[in-house]
């Protein structure tokens, strides 16, 4: 046990002295929750609307105003024909149009045949999508409300209404959190700990660890625990900022958040110990990391693209990446809040995933030896 | 009769169908410095990492310290020291903290490393300098340093693979007088290297050819054996 109490002191020592190493490992979370909250946001917020028509309509008027009270659009000016649109777009003064057809109230009591249009700046097609989308909500909801005040000539009409349990606001930080945590977490165990064992391969001190009396896993065991620390911090750094800062919830049991954390940093650490034994130098290690391990992630995760949408070949793929198991549980646990049983299949296959790779790497990492 | 520090009998070490270390046997007396010299490829690095409980061999039995080689690796691990030219300390670690860690793996307790440390920074002269990152040291105070560390266990056997490898011939000489304090001491020294002067400071030099045993002798016989003049000469004409 002193033993392996020395060698876990000195992997420690390793990470305090490497300045640049230390501040990557935990800066990088923060930078990333806040990039992806602020910057890479899909969020519709602070939409400019510019609305073309005729304004002294009341019905228009109630239209516009139902638009400029809502919390993410703002009525940026008024056009006096459709033809400005283009230019609006062009110079930057407003991201959607919405344009009412000539005698709008008029048409809209009697026969029901109103006209708008809702038009979108489609160079942007995912936020143009999402902007429209959310401005036919309004003018739906507006409808109803009309349709309720003309009570007794009321048309039997179905309105459909659409409504995001678990992210009513649909915040993006809902998805990105569990996908950066995810991505964290497996870079920091499985990149850090297959480059500090590969670099004291590169170095031949690994030798002389090796030499020594300790047992050759315990070696191995006394660089891991310095990385689960440090992935243990940065679990609880990502957790508190996505909290405090994003205002995610944690609806479901933290414990169990936390244990499912630690499956998926089990897993991480033998994928790393995996790399550092087929790897000859850190290059390489850095390489299977980057091309082999971050952007399967990043892609086929469902981090950026949904792989529900993906080819069926490609969605098979994405299933033998751990991050995309952990990412889904995380999603159940911290936003939906549901508890172990319904997170039983993915918690099983993370297992499954952390307990092959560790026999693994431990095997793969034995024979080499000999 | 005392035992031998190392005894091999027919070691065999296969990596498929290469055969790196056939059928070698020798042995190595308690407290003396046996040079183990071989070019490049010619099986050195493969026995001695058998030797050092690092491999196990394919065929063939022996003892190191008077431990198997085939089932006591651990034990023997615990009797050796080991030194290598490529690196043998941290060195975004202190000189203390190298000293500490080594002690540590060692299983000396923290009584016994602190008073090894004071000790051994004693005798190298290196009080100032306990608290500088060992990598910021020059070359020779690092081989020494590094030959003391191995030694914090009070091996049996010290094994050193090439450990003067780039210096010059002056830090080597100073070097191979620790190697004679700790010979003197009884310690037995296995020593690997490319230079031919220091297999003269040995008291037997075996020379490994592919994968045999081609030499074995003390480097006088050896020199009058093939009538060289020293001990260049004797490598030259064993390995042509």
């Amino acid at each position: 046990m002193k033993e392996f109490t020395a060698s876990v002191i000195k992997e420690f020592r390793h990470i305090f002295r490497d300045r640049r190493t230390i501040l990557i490992a935990m800066v990088m979370p923060v930078v990333q929750i806040i990039l992806f909250g602020f910057a890479v946001s899909t969020e519709v917020n602070d939409v400019r609307v510019a609305v073309c028509g005729d304004l002294v309509d009341p019905a228009v008027r109630n239209v516009v105003d139902r638009i400029d009270n809502n919390r993410y659009l703002r009525v940026s000016g008024s056009l006096s024909s459709p033809s400005e649109i283009t230019g609006v777009f062009r110079r930057n003064e407003a991201d959607v149009a919405v344009c009412f057809g000539r005698n709008f109230g008029g048409n809209l009591a009697p026969s029901g045949h109103a006209q708008v249009r809702i038009i979108g700046d489609g160079s942007d097609p995912n936020t143009a999508q999402m902007i429209t989308g959310y401005i036919k909500g309004v003018i739906q909801s507006e409808q109803t409300d009309a349709e309720v005040a003309f009570a007794g000539e009321r048309k039997a009409s179905m309105v459909p209404v659409v409504q995001l349990m678990y992210n009513p606001a649909m915040k993006s930080s809902y998805n990105f959190v569990p996908g950066v945590m995810g991505l964290i977490l497996m870079l920091i165990c499985t990149m850090m700990t297959a480059v500090s064992i590969v670099r004291e391969k590169e170095t031949g001190t690994l030798e002389l660890l090796l030499v020594s009396p300790v047992k050759p896993l315990w070696i191995m065991l006394s660089k891991m625990i310095p990385y689960l620390v440090l992935s243990a911090v940065n679990f609880a750094t990502i957790l508190l900022l996505s909290h405090y800062v994003m205002e995610v919830p944690v609806n479901g049991s933290l414990l169990l958040l936390c244990f499912a954390a630690l499956v998926f940093v089990v897993t991480s650490l033998a994928l790393g110990l995996l790399i550092s034994v087929i790897s000859p130098n850190q290059r390489t290690a850095l390489l299977i990391c980057g091309m082999g391990l971050t952007m399967p992630t990043m892609i086929f995760s469902g981090i950026i693209f949904p792989c529900e949408s993906m080819p069926e070949v490609l969605q098979w793929f994405s299933d033998i990446i751990p991050a995309k198991w952990f990412i889904i549980i995380v999603k159940k646990i911290m936003i939906q809040g549901t508890g172990l049983v319904s997170a039983a299949k993915e918690m099983t296959i993370l297992a499954g995933m952390a307990a092959l790779l560790l026999a693994v790497s431990v095997k793969s990492f034995r024979t080499r030896l000999q | 009769m005392e035992r031998n520090a190392v005894e091999i009998r027919n070691l065999t070490k296969k990596f498929g169908d290469f055969t790196a270390v056939d059928n070698i046997s020798f042995d190595v007396r308690k407290g003396e410095i046996f040079g183990f010299l071989g070019a490049n490829g010619a099986g050195k690095t493969t026995a001695m990492r058998i030797l050092c409980g690092l491999s196990l061999p394919t065929a063939g039995d022996g003892t190191v310290a008077g431990y198997d080689i085939n089932t006591q690796q651990e034990k023997i691990k615990r009797h050796i020291g080991y030194m290598s030219q490529k690196f043998s300390l941290y060195p975004d670690l202190t000189v203390k903290e190298n000293i500490r860690l080594f002690g540590g793996i060692y299983g000396l307790r923290d009584r016994q490393i602190r008073e090894k440390t004071d000790a051994l920074l004693g005798m190298l002269e290196m009080q100032s300098e306990k608290d500088k990152f060992a990598g910021s040291l020059p070359l020779g105070w690092k081989q020494k340093l590094a030959f003391s560390i191995a030694m914090i266990h009070d091996p049996e056997i010290i094994f050193l693979d090439e450990p003067t490898g780039g210096v010059d011939p002056e830090t080597r000489r100073r070097f191979w007088e620790m190697i004679y304090d700790a010979s003197e001491k009884g310690t037995t020294v296995f020593v690997t290297t490319h230079y031919m002067d220091e297999a003269e400071y040995c008291d037997r030099v075996s020379v490994m050819v592919d994968g045999r045993i081609a030499a074995l002798d003390s480097p006088e016989r050896l020199k009058s054996a093939y009538g060289a003049d020293n001990m260049d000469e004797v490598f030259r004409i064993i390995v042509r």
